[in-house]
């Protein structure tokens, strides 16, 4: 049948099993938004205060369900506004499809209104982009941008549609859904070399990440985990993939790890990364990392073998795919000197923070938070001391529960995210927790929450200060607070008020349940304006370049 | 530092020269050249890449190139196992008799040619390995340069 550009956009999406997008409507997208106001039940357009915000609820749907968050966005500001949002989905092996319109064809580079070049823009942050310039190449650029965006390293692909091609038309045949499955072949003499290291291993440690929530591996890790008996220590992007009470869980690993995790990578002869890419936030010195140990690294992508650390072995495989076919090479062992020592490094070594509850410290917050929103509830995080606190003391227990920007690191990116999550999950407890630093910078996209009684409840870490900038001042620069003194006077219940929400402020951990209570029983959004000590750090620490001999405590 | 040749196929898109030079760009890798046409199927181009660094550079190079949806094919040509060529053009000042039977003496062991000349000028063509060129532009750097024109190894695999 022939359809014009924009029908043909709705259609391919439906195609691909799209049926809510994340966006802002421009003049370039004009024609967009009328297919899109014909086929308001095909698809749910959900509308943000800000491109983005879009850009983040598309990843955080994307996090939240695995399935191909899409955002889209008019051309020149509303495409620019999108990127900090791209960039922090490719950070994060996020599978996502950005849409932008841009101006008609005969229009492009002559620095026409609302121009910019977005696929140039896009270019290192990006799986891959398009430049749509013909209506008949549309449906296919569609097709090929979720197979890119949700095969190997899941990714962002943006899609660029000039104003002509989105009016002009062409025949439109469907096509079913692009699968995309694919297999990793790993060889009987790959599982064996692995097995046989791990056979030799006295001192075994796993250390795994993102991309075992990706591939859905927990359950066949635990169980490589059991049945070899070897701790596992995981980064911020897999929190979640194994349960917290898992005894052989060493929890996080990294400039913020345990200290226990630090001495077990420190002392291991044999650390097994899977997912996971050394990133300078886990391997904060990556000419020490692991330095008595063989290093495997099992990893979906090629490139990152290698890349940051020189390994002794490797396989290019989803993690899922590999573990599976691992499990009947691994005997059964124990290995019960290292497992005592390391649960005694755990009982001498490990940070305990001190409980006081006429104020609230973050990991009492924490603590009572994960009790009343129990094991089924959606966290994501903004950036900054409350992101670190929440991945130390979290308790989440299923994946993609936990919704954080590891990757670029983009204060912000919660209350999006949250959205995004809400939108995937109606039923679900959703919970965002920010600081007063990240809260402020997209605080906007409340208005979205009241106008989709989306009942976020977002708990802000409020300290008045930019904490974790100034931590760092504090450690490493003699107290000289530069700029992260806030000398702000919001206040959130009138903010909340004035947006149509519900706002709290509490001033200690009964004002906090009785607070989250209430929250809990709502339909719109909630804000909890919790008030913590500006001196508060995380602890422990590992300075960016040092080692274990290095790890800050008290 | 090493130098390494790579014999790139790519898709013959709009863009796809932006998207190899910004992964170099971005990653930190060093070009020293970088040469890219149309091969015999009008859908793929090739390009010729000489790069510098060492092994895990390489390798991250090729990991990095090959992640590119439009990139089709790497190689790592070595030098024996494949041809290489340069083209290059140098524009000489030579007013006098004695200057322009050097530079036709000179020519004539390099297997380089005089393309043009006028009452002042000779350009002089070439078309060699890299390392014949540079010692070509080494020994013509006796006479006074005006301009100099290179056009970046094109290789391929033997």
């Amino acid at each position: 049948m022939v359809k014009n550009g924009s029908e043909i956009l709705v259609e391919a999406l439906v195609e691909q099993g799209v049926d809510t997008i994340f966006g802002y409507p421009g003049g370039a997208v004009l024609n967009i938004y009328d297919a899109l106001y014909k086929n308001s039940d095909r698809i749910r357009h959900i509308l943000t205060a800000h491109e983005q915000g879009a850009a983040h609820a598309a990843d955080g749907y994307a996090r939240a369900t695995g399935k191909v968050g899409v955002c889209l966005a008019t051309s020149g500001p509303g495409a620019t506004n999108l990127v900090t949002g791209i960039a922090t989905a490719y950070m994060d092996s996020i599978p996502m499809v950005a849409i932008t319109g841009n101006v008609g064809t005969s229009l492009i580079g002559r620095d026409s209104f609302q121009e910019v070049y977005i696929a140039g823009i896009t270019m290192p942050i990006t799986k891959h982009n398009f430049v749509v310039r013909h209506v008949e190449e549309l449906a296919d650029t569609i097709r090929s941008a979720f197979r890119i965006a949700a095969s190997g390293r899941p990714g962002p692909v943006l899609i660029d549609i000039p104003k002509d091609v989105t009016s002009a038309e062409c025949e439109y045949i469907p096509e079913p859904k692009v699968e995309v499955k694919e297999t990793y072949d790993v060889t009987a003499e790959q599982l064996e070399t692995v097995a046989g290291m791990i056979a030799q291993a006295e001192r075994p440690i796993i250390y795994f990440g993102g991309g075992v929530e990706t591939a859905d591996a927990g359950a066949a890790l635990l169980e490589l985990m059991r049945k070899a008996d070897i701790p596992a220590a995981h980064t911020m992007m897999a929190i979640g993939c194994i349960p917290d009470t898992e005894p052989l869980s060493l929890g996080l690993v990294g400039m913020h790890g345990t200290v226990s995790a630090a001495w077990a990578v420190e002392r291991s002869d044999l650390l097994i990364c899977i997912g996971a890419r050394f990133s300078d936030r886990v391997a904060t010195n990556p000419r020490r990392f692991a330095p008595k140990a063989k290093v495997v690294h099992i990893d979906i992508d090629a490139a990152e073998i290698n890349k940051n650390i020189g390994v002794d072995y490797s396989v290019v495989s989803d993690a899922e795919n590999f573990l599976e076919a691992l499990l009947p090479y691994i005997k059964e062992a124990k290995h019960t000197a290292w497992r005592e020592q390391i649960a005694e490094w755990r009982k001498t070594l490990d940070y305990v923070p001190k409980d006081d509850d006429s104020v609230i410290h973050p990991h009492q917050l924490l603590r009572t938070l994960y009790d009343m929103i129990g094991d089924d509830a959606i966290v994501a995080t903004d950036v900054g001391q409350h992101q670190l606190w929440s991945a130390q003391y979290n308790r989440c227990r299923k994946i993609r529960h936990f919704l954080t920007s590891g990757g670029l690191g983009t204060m912000g990116f919660g209350y999006g995210a949250a959205m995004g999550a809400q939108v995937a999950f109606p039923d679900k407890t959703v919970v965002h927790i920010t600081g007063d630093g990240s809260f402020h910078m997209n605080l906007n996209e409340l208005c979205t929450a009241v106008t989709y009684n989306l009942p976020i409840i977002t708990i802000i870490m409020n300290n008045n200060v930019l904490g974790n900038v100034r931590q760092w001042q504090t450690m490493f620069y003699e107290k000289r607070y530069s700029q992260t003194n806030l000398y702000r006077k919001t206040d959130y219940i009138k903010l909340a008020d004035a947006f149509g929400g519900r706002g709290f402020r509490v001033t200690n951990i009964a004002e906090l349940r009785a607070a989250l209570a209430d929250a809990l029983q709502r339909t719109g959004p909630v804000l909890i304006d919790c008030r913590i000590d500006k001196d508060e750090r995380v602890l422990p620490m590992i300075p960016a370049g040092g080692t274990v001999d290095d790890i800050v405590a008290d | 530092m090493e130098k390494y040749i790579l014999s790139v196929t790519v898709q013959n898109n709009a863009g796809v020269l932006a998207r190899v030079s910004s992964l170099f760009g971005r990653r930190g890798y060093n070009i020293d050249s970088l040469t890219v046409s149309a091969t015999n199927d009008p859908k793929v181009s090739r390009m010729s890449i000489i790069v510098q660094g060492d092994e895990p550079i390489l390798e991250q190079i090729i990991k990095q190139l090959l992640k590119l949806e439009e990139v089709q094919r790497v190689d790592h040509l070595q030098e024996d196992e494949s041809c290489c060529s340069e083209l290059v053009f140098v524009k000489l000042r030579a007013e006098s008799g004695s200057e322009r039977d050097a530079i036709r003496q000179l020519c004539d062991l390099y297997a380089a040619h005089i393309v043009e000349s006028t009452e002042q000028t000779m350009i002089v063509e070439l078309s060699e390995v890299p390392s014949r060129i540079d010692a070509f532009l080494d020994v013509i750097s006796n006479f006074e340069v005006v301009e100099m024109s290179r056009s970046g190894v094109t290789a391929i695999q033997k």
